[in-house]
């Protein structure tokens, strides 16, 4: 956990009494809502279909439980009792009142919570893995590094006017957690061959109405050189993206369209000229902000423990630790994954009582900690396996121990046409009637690890493109149709899906699913092929076959 | 549009020229690019200092010989969300020292002003009059920055570090 | 329901009006014909060509203050003579998301 010093709060309560008056003037009129609209979303606040929608940024997933009480607190005082946990590592609340967001802002605060550019056309919420610090066969904590590119990105004063949005994510393990190949700018942290840190820098993924896969741009970036490098990057989008048409505005258009190489060589010649500026980062700067991490003091602790042995008699408790609980870098510990796909529920959201709940039981079992990840879920980062039965005890009482991690029913969902106004169809009860089709444990256990992503547009906040099976919703004459892909991936092997056939109506989607499931389970070569695996193999043809047979 | 100089509202010594005006004898005159670029020896043979207003789109190294010999550089916010002068102020400032007056024009408005700051903006033609006279007020929002430019100002970064030196040395 | 925000044109189907949400707290309100707001959709002044759409939507606009994002959206006039929404988006403004709010346990 990065602790928040004298100077970074200064800078979040200046922030907050610059929007109180931005706020000020917006409601007296003297600000109209064009001059208006560009600093609301630089502070997370958009307009949807219902209401105001307010995206509080929570960097690189990682939260205290003091934070997360405060969240509680604001979905009760300013909200509807819960919040939305999205798939770039932030909370969103849907019903926030324009007027009561300056003390709304001002109670987070209190405890070293912002939104700053959560949204709008600067950089976002640098996002990293939820296991960071403590993933077995982890580089070295990728938060160090996303700490440091959030403050170099915070109010930067030449890059808050971007033609578009633009996000970084950080990965620090072999196995991709933080989907950096769909990124405007994607970290790979490494070691080089004297044992240096340094990043292979990607750039230009991102999905939408025109996904991308990152590439390449330059091998081994020297972690002192991240900074200047990354500038060069910002400067030269700044400068050379397109402003004409936002449909053509990201940096993977500016990428495709000079092509990789000529972009690496007008990056490369702007970073010549700077490299050695005051953006070189000293050893003893990166060891300040390591020296904030804090880091439990973990005990010494055996892996089987009595109580351990004991539960595991218990069915249902021996269920949600063999799908749930994940292995630790230090011995005697777990990294538990908390489902927040209930069955019948809204993926991704919590309510001001289970927030509340979860902050306790961090503090009991997780030294404070909990994370936020890209798929929705959140984490405990450090609980001793001696606890895990008492730990799922009390998750299960508050609904938070179901056993669906990376299973069939962990659906990652955008909110969709029931809150956004940018949607053409609904995701939330697609998602809903998926978790109930595959309720059963024993089937979703028999299927095994499979992603399904639902966007209600093809903004694709759904991730819909890289999801194993992709749900895409479109209008047609007014109604809800569903355009579904499979084979997609956002791991180090990202791919974008594939289109299966022409898309069908909503009461036909869960159908649809189910039957793409009976194909691979009579396909699979072994029941431990994996769908995306089945996928590859055999490509889209058997699939899409079965789903048109009688369409 | 006030223009604000050295954080007052003050009058305006260059008259803007459209391009097909006529040059004035004496006098200051802030030409377009195009006109400058035309005959820029003309423009600073005769007395009175001449700015040029270079659009947002261009890169600045056409204008870079001439830095040393104009009264002003003008750059465009064309609206305020379009930041590409943000960048060709720091490039004139940073790596081309450029030490003149350089002015920002355009949809200037009060919500930008520790931007503009920063990025090495010393004159702004303010869309409102009652921006301009916040214009002292506003730039005080700030007292925090994270990352370097050309302002001198120390970061976030350099400041924790000199606050550590100074408690290690039992100051 | 693709979104309005990319309504270009303005051509109207069917009778139509004028939505928004309230400045202060985002509330979905109609324009009336008394050039005000209202938060009841039986309130809302009906537009029937496209010239009336244009004219009401210009007007509301100006109203900066009052709301944002105003836009033009089809209803569907019932036999009894009643104003209901033209298309689900409007439905979900009027009567809220169509799934259940998450219930504190």
């Amino acid at each position: 956990m990065y602790a928040y010093d004298e100077i970074d709060r200064t800078l979040i309560n200046e922030r907050v009494s610059e929007f109180r008056d931005q706020v000020k003037r917006r409601l007296s009129g003297e600000l109209t809502e064009d001059e208006f609209k560009m600093l609301r979303l630089q502070n997370g606040v958009y307009l949807q279909l219902h209401a105001y929608m307010f995206r509080v940024a929570i960097p690189y997933g990682t939260l205290s439980s003091r934070q997360l009480r405060r969240l509680a607190h604001v979905a009760r005082k300013y909200d509807r009792g819960y919040g939305h946990f999205t798939t770039r590592q932030n909370i969103q609340f849907n019903w926030i009142k324009l007027a009561e967001l300056p003390d709304a802002l001002a109670d987070l605060a209190e405890v070293g919570i912002h939104a700053m550019q959560t949204s709008g056309n600067n950089t976002r919420n640098v996002t990293s893995d939820q296991w960071a610090g403590v993933a077995p066969g982890e580089v070295e904590d990728p938060r160090i590094w996303a700490e440091i590119l959030r403050q170099y990105t915070t109010l930067h004063p030449e890059f808050s006017f971007l033609p578009r949005k633009f996000k970084f994510a950080i990965s620090a393990s072999p196995h991709d957690r933080a989907a950096i190949k769909i990124h405007d700018i994607g970290l790979r942290l490494h070691k080089n061959d004297k044992g240096e840190t340094g990043f292979e820098v990607l750039v230009g993924g991102g999905l939408g109405r025109t996904p991308f896969i990152a590439k390449t741009i330059k091998p081994f970036v020297h972690g002192r050189d991240l900074l200047s490098y990354v500038e060069a990057i910002m400067r030269v989008y700044n400068q050379y993206g397109r402003r004409d048409n936002i449909y053509k505005a990201r940096i993977k258009i500016l990428v495709h369209e000079l092509g990789i190489e000529k972009f690496a060589a007008e990056v490369e010649e702007e970073w010549q000229q700077m490299r050695d500026g005051a953006l070189k980062l000293d050893d003893d700067v990166v060891e300040d902000i390591r020296a904030r991490f804090f880091y439990p003091n973990y005990e010494k602790l055996p892996h089987m423990s009595d109580e351990l042995r004991k539960a595991a008699q218990d069915q249902r408790f021996e269920a949600w630790r063999r799908n749930s609980v994940f292995m630790h870098k230090v011995q005697g510990y777990a990294i538990v994954t908390l489902s927040l796909k209930p069955v019948g529920g809204p993926p991704g959201d919590a309510t001001a009582d289970q927030m509340d709940a979860l902050a306790d039981i961090a503090d009991k079992y997780s030294f404070g900690e909990i994370r936020v990840g890209h798929e929705q879920n959140l984490a405990l980062p450090h609980v001793a396996r001696r606890d895990l039965p008492a730990l799922w005890k009390a998750l299960d009482k508050i609904g938070l121990a179901t056993p669906n991690v990376n299973l069939i029913s962990d659906i990652i969902a955008c909110p969709g046409l029931d809150y956004c106004s940018l949607a053409n169809a609904r995701s939330i009860p697609i998602a809903q009637e998926l978790t109930r089709r595959f309720a059963n444990h024993d089937t979703a256990n028999l299927i095994g690890r499979l992603h399904i992503n639902i966007s209600g547009c093809i903004n694709a906040c759904g991730h819909h493109h890289v999801g194993h099976i992709g749900i895409l919703g479109v209008e047609k004459n007014g109604e809800e149709f569903y355009q579904i892909t499979i084979g997609g991936r956002a791991d180090e092997n990202a791919e974008l899906g594939t289109l299966i056939g022409p898309s069908v109506k909503f009461e036909e989607v869960a159908d649809v699913v189910e039957d793409i499931v009976e194909a691979y389970l009579a396909l699979r070569a072994t029941p431990d092929e994996l769908f995306i695996d089945t996928v590859k193999r055999l490509g889209i043809e058997p699939f899409r076959e079965r789903v048109y047979a009688t369409r | 549009m006030p223009l604000v100089k050295g954080g007052n509202i003050a009058d305006d010594a260059f008259v803007h020229l459209a391009d097909d005006a006529e040059l004035p004898d004496a006098g200051d005159v802030l030409v377009s690019a195009a006109r400058f670029l035309h005959d820029p020896e003309a423009l600073l043979r005769r007395p009175g200092k001449v700015g040029v207003t270079w659009p947002n789109s261009r890169d600045v190294d056409d204008l870079v010989p001439y830095l040393g010999r104009l009264g002003t550089v003008a750059l465009v916010f064309p609206t305020f969300r379009d930041g590409r002068a943000y960048s060709q102020a720091r490039l004139l400032r940073e790596r081309f020292s450029y030490r003149g007056e350089l002015r920002a024009t355009g949809q200037v408005l009060r919500d930008q002003f520790v931007f503009m700051l920063r990025a090495g903006f010393d004159a702004f033609e303010v869309k409102k009059q009652n921006d301009a006279e916040a214009f002292t007020q506003t730039v005080k929002r700030y007292s925090v920055f994270y990352q370097p430019t050309g302002d001198g100002r120390l970061t976030a970064l350099h400041r924790r570090m000199q606050l550590r030196h100074s408690e290690s040395a039992g100051l | 329901m693709t979104s309005p925000l990319e309504q270009k044109k303005i051509r109207i189907a069917g009778p139509s009006i004028v939505t928004a949400n309230r400045t202060w707290d985002g509330a979905v309100i109609y324009r009336t014909a008394q050039q005000g707001w209202s938060a009841e959709l039986s309130d809302a002044v009906i537009v029937r060509s496209n010239d009336e759409a244009r004219a009401l939507l210009a007007e509301s606009v100006a109203d900066d203050l009052g709301a944002v994002g105003a836009y033009i959206a089809p209803v569907e006039i019932t036999e009894g003579g009643t104003v209901e929404p033209g298309n689900l988006r409007e439905q979900i403004r009027r009567s809220g998301v169509t799934i259940g709010l998450p219930v504190q346990a």
